[in-house]
């Protein structure tokens, strides 16, 4: 936040922050690991990461995953550009998405049948430009009001400048951006003759692009205008004192983010050859936010990994029940393993959460048939797994949701008992979540991926809030 | 004339309901300075729990009781659930974020937001869910004056939305807890310092805020007939947008606010295009702040260093 208007000023205490990060090492040779990593130096880091993105489809992937890793990409370069704004400026926007908006519809204008009669179709070495120039002004414009308002009340103005962009696609000059429709028949990425149509081409392009923006951001970061940013979110009164022009830094804010954004529209338009007004509504940003979060707010390769994981989970994962399955039961395995120790304690609980399914199934069974009818949904060998272990009765949905109050009721007392009851409360609450996993969750991808995210949010934000990467900052006392 | 009052008083029928939830959104501003995200969706959960308070009863075409023991019912069980789940809110997912930096409760608010209606969508289904509200309240039968006329419903939602308002401005102006509040808003370090139980403060703002959106949410049952799990959003943002032109954590601002809203859009329906309505409150939002930054009824902070 730029300027509490109350209460002590939260900030970041070098020190503190040094002593506090490192302490953060992972512990034994993976430390080591990490803290040569950070001897290396960002851009072989960048180099290898980048060169890991383009071996990668030759490992087969298919064109379902290479759409995933393509959306991923536009997803972490949307996170990126925002970490200018939210991570460096300390500037909440929450109407970033308006300039991924801005960026695919004016590209889809300028490279479609949509204005004229025969439409423009500009190349893309114009029309890219073109667009990122615009949005660098109309982010311009969205900052001005940084000048005056500070904190929350600029999320807010943005808010409803993001809000407004989706109203104002649904229904002003629908002949032109067609209404709720959208625009299609977009042009592909065209210059010189050639052009790039196959997903292959676009994931490369994509690559590029990433590798590109970051390495450019990573020598902003360290730039005066990169340093300047930091010491207006840290504290603007005293950045004006050192002679910072303030609203000018801002606004450079601003503008960079909304250009970043503006790239981003574009090279999704061209890949989805179609642009729609609920493509760049609120669930969008919020994930967007939800890869900076996770990956830790004013850190590059932060916000970038987040967005990645978030995007690889929400798009690729949740989508098919074997593979959201593997995903389910994998992240309980690890945060199990992570959370209990002694292992004395985690074998205990497994072992009687395993014990625990066994018997209340046969019980179950012998009581009634039809209260394990149902079997398990998950696909694959975790179906096979589970058969005797957990009950699916045959009308799984009513009984699946009741199953996930009570477990986001149990979830809740889990957090506030004792250790000790933990240790015992939580064979049932496995159970009880394999349960409702089974009969509920896994069968509506669509609304478990949007509870998965807010539940991600919700934990990270209490776990940890700097997120992956990030930071901590600590609250210095004024 | 006449269609200029009769949008009047539709306006201010949706305008009070606006204030009440911008009221308690501005009340949880006011005590943890937190954009509360989800609360219009508990506005949702009000608006289905009332839906299910009438399916209880038989569903609207017959009902079991009589009508007004209904209605008592219905707010009564909205205004104590909606209480309770903002309650649990507060306490699972806020309190532990109390001191962290600024953007973790924001985050973590949209994540609730995110979580409820989603939550809600699985819960209860995808589908439209409609109260019948003239099958059991007869909306012909009101106040006609001239060629104006306010139904029963509009009167029951602004005689109850007034009460509600006079309530609580009583509330926090006369009592010992309103007195608290008004402390903890202050300054939340100092109120510690003198006493005051700070934790019971802010999980007695949240009740009283979350009960007033869960009331709302039937009102709008009522008014508006249907409910689904996205309803929330929408109305949380007007509600928003009406505490902010009334100025944030001002509890007559939010009033105003949400008055203003009602009747601006009722109004924009009316006279020019209701495509436009959205667009053009969240214009006059924008415009608002910039020329007033601190809203219309609220204080002008000044800068500590």
């Amino acid at each position: 936040m730029s300027v509490e208007s109350q209460g002590p000023q939260v900030g970041a205490d070098e020190w503190v922050a040094r002593q506090a990060r490192r302490r953060e090492y992972l512990p034994s040779w993976l430390g080591s690991a990490q803290r040569a990593g950070e001897r290396v130096g960002w851009w072989p880091r960048l180099a290898v990461a980048g060169l890991a993105a383009v071996v990668l489809p030759s490992l087969g992937l298919g064109g379902f995953q290479l759409q995933v890793g393509i959306d991923a990409m536009v997803i972490a370069l949307l996170a990126v550009g925002l970490n200018i704004v939210v991570g460096w400026a300390g500037l909440l926007d929450l109407g970033y998405i308006a300039f991924f908006g801005f960026g695919a519809y004016g590209f889809a204008l300028l490279s479609s049948n949509q204005i004229g009669t025969t439409g423009i179709h500009l190349p893309a070495y114009l029309s890219v430009p073109i667009v990122m120039i615009v949005a660098a002004l109309l982010g311009l414009a969205v900052g001005l009001p940084s000048r005056r308002l500070i904190g929350d009340y600029l999320a807010i103005v943005t808010l409803f400048f993001g809000e407004a962009f989706v109203e104002f696609t649904n229904n002003v000059a629908p002949s032109k951006l067609g209404g709720p429709n959208g625009i299609t028949g977009i042009d592909p990425i065209r210059a010189f003759g050639w052009q790039l149509t196959s997903n292959f081409g676009y994931y490369y392009l994509m690559v590029i692009v990433l590798v590109v923006v970051m390495a450019v951001l990573r020598l902003l970061e360290s730039s005066r205008t990169g340093r300047a940013w930091r010491a207006v979110r840290e504290d603007p009164l005293a950045a004006a004192s050192m002679t910072i022009p303030v609203n000018r830094v801002k606004l450079a804010a601003f503008a960079a983010g909304a250009v970043v954004a503006g790239l981003a529209g574009t090279l999704y338009a061209a890949q989805q050859a179609s642009v729609f007004p609920t493509d760049f509504d609120t669930p969008i940003l919020i994930l967007i936010y939800a890869g900076l979060i996770l990956g830790g707010a004013g850190s590059i390769a932060g916000a970038c990994l987040g967005a990645l994981v978030v995007m690889v989970i929400y798009d690729g994962l949740l989508r098919s029940p074997a593979e959201s399955g593997y995903l389910f039961y994998g992240l309980i395995l690890l945060t199990l393993l992570a959370k209990l120790r002694p292992w004395r304690r985690l074998a205990g609980v497994l072992a009687a959460t395993v014990a625990l399914g066994l018997a209340a199934h046969a019980i179950a069974k012998a009581i009634s048939a039809s209260a394990v009818a149902g079997g398990p949904q998950s696909g694959g060998w975790i179906a096979d797994a589970l058969r005797d272990w957990v009950i699916v009765p045959a009308k799984a949905q009513p009984a699946g949701n009741w199953g996930f109050v009570v477990l986001v009721c149990v979830l809740i007392t889990l957090v506030q008992v004792s250790s000790r009851w933990r240790t015992i409360l939580l064979p049932p609450t496995l159970f009880l979540a394999s349960f409702v996993w089974e009969t509920t969750l896994v069968v509506q991808p669509s609304v478990t991926r949007q509870l998965m995210i807010g539940a991600i949010l919700i934990v990270m934000m209490n776990a940890r809030p700097q997120g992956l990467l990030g930071q901590r900052r600590v609250e210095a006392l004024t | 004339m006449g269609f200029f009052f009769q949008e009047l008083v539709n306006g201010i029928t949706t305008g009070a309901l606006y204030a009440l939830v911008a009221l308690g959104f501005s009340m949880v501003y006011g005590v943890l300075k937190l954009l509360n995200f989800a609360h219009g969706d508990l506005y949702m959960v009000g608006a289905y729990v009332g839906f299910f308070v009438i399916q209880f009863f038989g569903g609207a075409a017959d009902l079991s009781i009589a009508v007004p023991l209904l209605l008592v019912i219905m707010f009564v069980a909205a205004a104590g659930l909606v209480g309770g789940l903002g309650v649990a809110i507060e306490r699972f997912a806020y309190r532990p974020l109390r001191d962290a930096p600024r953007i973790a409760p924001l985050i973590t608010a949209i994540g609730v937001s995110f979580f409820l209606e989603s939550s809600a969508l699985l819960l209860f289904g995808g589908q439209f869910r409609v109260y019948n509200t003239s099958e059991f309240i007869s909306l012909s039968s009101g106040i006609r004056i001239g060629s104006v006329t306010i139904d029963s419903v509009q009167i029951l939602v602004l005689v109850l939305g007034l009460a509600l308002m006079t309530g609580l401005r009583l509330l926090v102006n006369r009592t010992r807890l309103g007195k608290q509040m008004r402390a903890v808003a202050a300054d939340r370090e100092a109120a510690e310092m003198l006493g005051i139980n700070v934790n019971f403060v802010i999980t007695a703002t949240f009740l009283l805020g979350s009960a007033l959106a869960g009331i709302a949410g039937v009102m709008g049952g009522l008014l508006f007939n249907t409910v689904t799990s996205t309803i929330g959003f929408i109305v949380g943002l007007k509600a928003f947008t009406a505490a902010v032109v009334g100025g944030i954590g001002s509890i007559p601002g939010a009033m105003l606010g949400g008055l203003l809203i009602g009747i601006a859009e009722s109004m924009v329906t009316g006279y020019i295009s209701s495509t436009y309505t959205n667009l053009i409150v969240f214009g006059l939002l924008i415009v608002v702040m910039l020329v007033r930054p601190s809203g219309l009824l609220g204080r002008v902070q000044l800068q500590k260093v």
